[in-house]
């Protein structure tokens, strides 16, 4: 018997509109309005700016540490902006310009690596979880989330970030499978910034792409230019159109680079070369972005000290929260406050009511009177 | 009341929580159209249809991840482990998801999940397949624990699980799912979480135990009396939260305690209850507290092996009579 072909060969697409030079290829330009393209491009400056300001308040032991974005703004921003309010969106951490344009106000983001719960509390109709650290987990939510939405029958889309490291987690394999099983509206928006930390994606994966994974699964994989905002946006919204017209999930690769520390506990010279870093300033997805709107005298005056004037607003706000009242340590452990959390809140609130004594009285047994060692009031 | 199993009391809550909530949904391997590999889920794609009864590929950490996202927008998932030795590759969405979600959201999403499936020693199961898993996950804030002895508390914990706002992991147990017992037919009827039982009154010693170990510990009691040694026996029920006030109370009635666990004692459920009966009611036991645990190995395979290495009956009175004293008496 000779060997056959099961399949045809697939392939992957990679999608670019908007170049590095400039260039732009007219016939696949989407078409976006003037105001949605003043938007996005509002969107990511501030993005660029907030991130550069957060990185100086961390310097200053203001927040703790974060994961910076700088250079990843096109990436978040063309595809989240393809989102409506009741579709969903999962960030990873490193998601701060989409989760600005979802509506988290800036000071709760500062509040967040701050170590405020408020920080991570989305507002009750927002349509978004909160951050979350373990590599690759919220990939499994975001299929849940689409499951249920279809259970319910409305037609919500669910879009969920992640890195390429995080694409050599089980389950970022896991969640691909079930939704092309399932065929649930979920995007998967990989955003390869070619750095895990130290590691360099031909480290992470022997595969050319990280969009032909998808291809394993049944699903579509495209791999987009994620420095170009126009690309992107295009790549997402003919994803989410597919998701939302029923026709199942769609892996997104989007190929940019982290210009800055993977943390601010990080220091990227000790890994990589500034040679490598200088060749990705030079495909910065803002300067290409604003160079595209000026060529259309969409740029606004004065907008930079607007964003700046906003994120100032938004950090005095943020510094004039009173520190968490330490209580609230008990809250939201259950959806009721079990016995023993009772009393352990009862105990510190009468060591704080005390003055914080060093050494504070042993908590009254919830349990009605104990006898002191030494005084048995019960014997056989 | 009506006399079935205890599979049968579990299956029964499933389809009564199903009836009475479209938001519940049962999710796992092999739950559909095998109606699951211990057969609990016999019937429910039937009534239910597949939206409800979904069959997964086999991914325990990916389905517990999708119920959690599920449950977040609101459903109730009940997900089932084929055992819950698989659980651990569900680890991290329990434990750092499921159970953290609640607290990291500052309440807006709550995770409504129940996740399922039997565990702790059967019949030659062997090492991996043995464990009593309730050790790992009663330590974690944030989640509940369940492990019910009875049918009656199977149907009425269940039930209370899937209506439980919080995570709930629910351990069943191979060996007793044929079991047979009086069960309330009643739709209406729960078990409160967080609720201990006094399955026995006695006055001379407190026998702490659950599952396989409580009826271990039945039969020990009814040999024990004969000597002369009244045996109370507490059942926790809810592991986490536990209902220390009913397990103090009886230490205080028999100043006595002996604490019998099938998995490896240490750091057990025995070590928690010793700590916490000494904090509470030092001055109320007239022994120390005993544990008769299982030993700190893995299960072996062998047959004559298992049977030793789980607390046997005369390990258990011996316990018993060395905390009353009554050694040779």
């Amino acid at each position: 018997m000779p060997r056959t072909i099961l399949e045809p060969r697939s392939h992957v697409e990679y999608l670019s509109i908007l170049d590095s030079d400039g260039n732009l290829d007219a016939a696949l330009e989407p078409r976006l309005s003037p105001a949605e393209l003043k938007s996005l491009y509002r969107a990511m400056l501030l993005g660029r700016r907030f991130d550069e300001r957060m990185v100086r308040l961390q310097r200053q032991g203001r927040i703790g540490t974060f994961a910076p974005i700088k250079g990843q703004e096109a990436s978040q921003l063309g595809s989240v902006f393809t989102l409506r309010a009741t579709d969903w969106m999962v960030p990873s951490f490193r998601e701060t310009a989409a989760m600005i344009w979802r509506g988290w106000p800036l000071e709760k983001i500062l509040l967040f690596f701050a170590g405020y719960v408020e920080g991570g509390q989305p507002a009750p109709d927002q349509h978004d979880l909160p951050i979350t650290i373990p590599v690759g987990t919220q990939l499994p939510h975001a299929v849940g989330l689409a499951y249920a939405a279809q259970y319910k029958g409305d037609d919500a889309v669910v879009m969920v970030y992640f890195g390429d490291g995080a694409t050599s987690e089980g389950d970022f394999h896991e969640a691909l499978n079930f939704a092309g099983v399932w065929h649930v509206p979920v995007v998967f928006v990989c955003q390869n910034n070619q750095w895990a930390i130290s590691v360099p994606l031909k480290k992470q994966t022997h595969s050319k792409t990280i969009a032909q994974k998808a291809l394993a699964y049944g699903l579509p994989g495209i791999q987009v230019d994620g420095n170009d905002v126009l690309a992107v946006y295009a790549a997402a919204r003919e994803a989410v159109e597919r998701a939302r017209a029923g026709e199942g999930p769609t892996l997104i690769e989007s190929v940019t680079y982290r210009l800055g520390v993977h943390t601010t506990a990080d220091d990227p010279t000790k890994y990589r070369t500034q040679e490598e870093v200088t060749a990705w300033e030079q495909k910065d997805p803002l300067t290409r972005f604003r160079a595209y709107l000026e060529k259309k005298d969409l740029l606004e005056d004065g907008l930079e000290r607007r964003v700046d004037d906003e994120i100032a607003e938004a950090v005095r706000r943020f510094e004039a929260t009173a520190p968490p009242d330490p209580l609230t340590v008990f809250d939201h452990v259950y959806a009721e406050m079990p016995p023993h959390l009772r009393a352990q809140r009862d105990e510190l609130a009468r060591w704080l009511r005390e003055g914080g004594a060093p050494a504070p009285e042993p908590p009254a047994a919830p349990l009605g009177a104990t006898p002191m060692r030494g005084q048995r009031l019960t014997r056989r | 009341m009506a006399v079935m199993t205890y599979r049968e009391a579990l299956n029964l809550a499933l389809r009564e929580e199903m009836r009475r909530d479209p938001r519940v949904f049962v999710m796992g391997e092999e739950v559909g159209l095998y109606e699951g590999a211990y057969k609990v889920t016999q019937g429910l794609l039937k009534e239910f249809g597949p939206r409800r009864v979904v069959d997964t590929p086999i991914a325990e950490s990916g389905f517990t991840g999708i119920g959690i996202g599920a449950a977040m927008l609101g459903l109730r998932p009940v997900v089932e482990m084929m055992t819950f030795n698989f659980a651990l590759l569900a680890l991290d969405q329990i434990v750092n998801s499921a159970a953290k979600m609640y607290y990291m959201s500052g309440g807006q999403f709550n995770v409504p999940i129940v996740i399922r499936g039997p565990g702790g020693p059967a019949a030659q199961l062997a090492a991996q397949h043995s464990q009593s898993m309730e050790t790992y996950f009663y330590h974690v804030p944030g989640l509940k624990v369940v492990r019910p002895t009875t049918p009656m508390d199977a149907k009425g914990l269940l039930k209370s699980a899937i209506r439980d706002p919080n995570p709930v992991i629910f351990i069943e147990a191979e060996t007793l799912y044929p079991v047979k017992g009086e069960v309330p037919e009643d739709p209406d009827f729960v078990i409160p979480l967080g609720r201990a039982v006094v399955r026995r009154e006695g006055t001379d010693v407190t026998v702490i135990a659950y599952m396989g170990m409580m009826y271990r510990a039945i039969e020990v009691a009814d040999e024990l009396a004969k000597e002369g040694i009244s045996v109370e026996l507490v059942d926790p029920r809810t592991l986490r939260p536990m209902d220390v006030e009913t397990i103090i109370g009886s230490v205080r009635k028999t100043h006595r305690v002996v604490v019998v666990e099938a998995g490896a004692g240490f750091a057990g459920m025995g070590s928690e209850i010793s700590a916490f009966v000494t904090e509470h009611a030092f001055d109320d036991l007239d022994a120390p507290v005993e544990r008769v645990t299982g030993a700190n190995a893995p299960m072996p395979y062998a047959r004559n092996l298992e049977k030793l290495k789980t607390p046997t009956k005369d390990k258990i009175a011996a316990a018993i009579r060395r905390v009353c004293n009554a050694n040779g008496s």
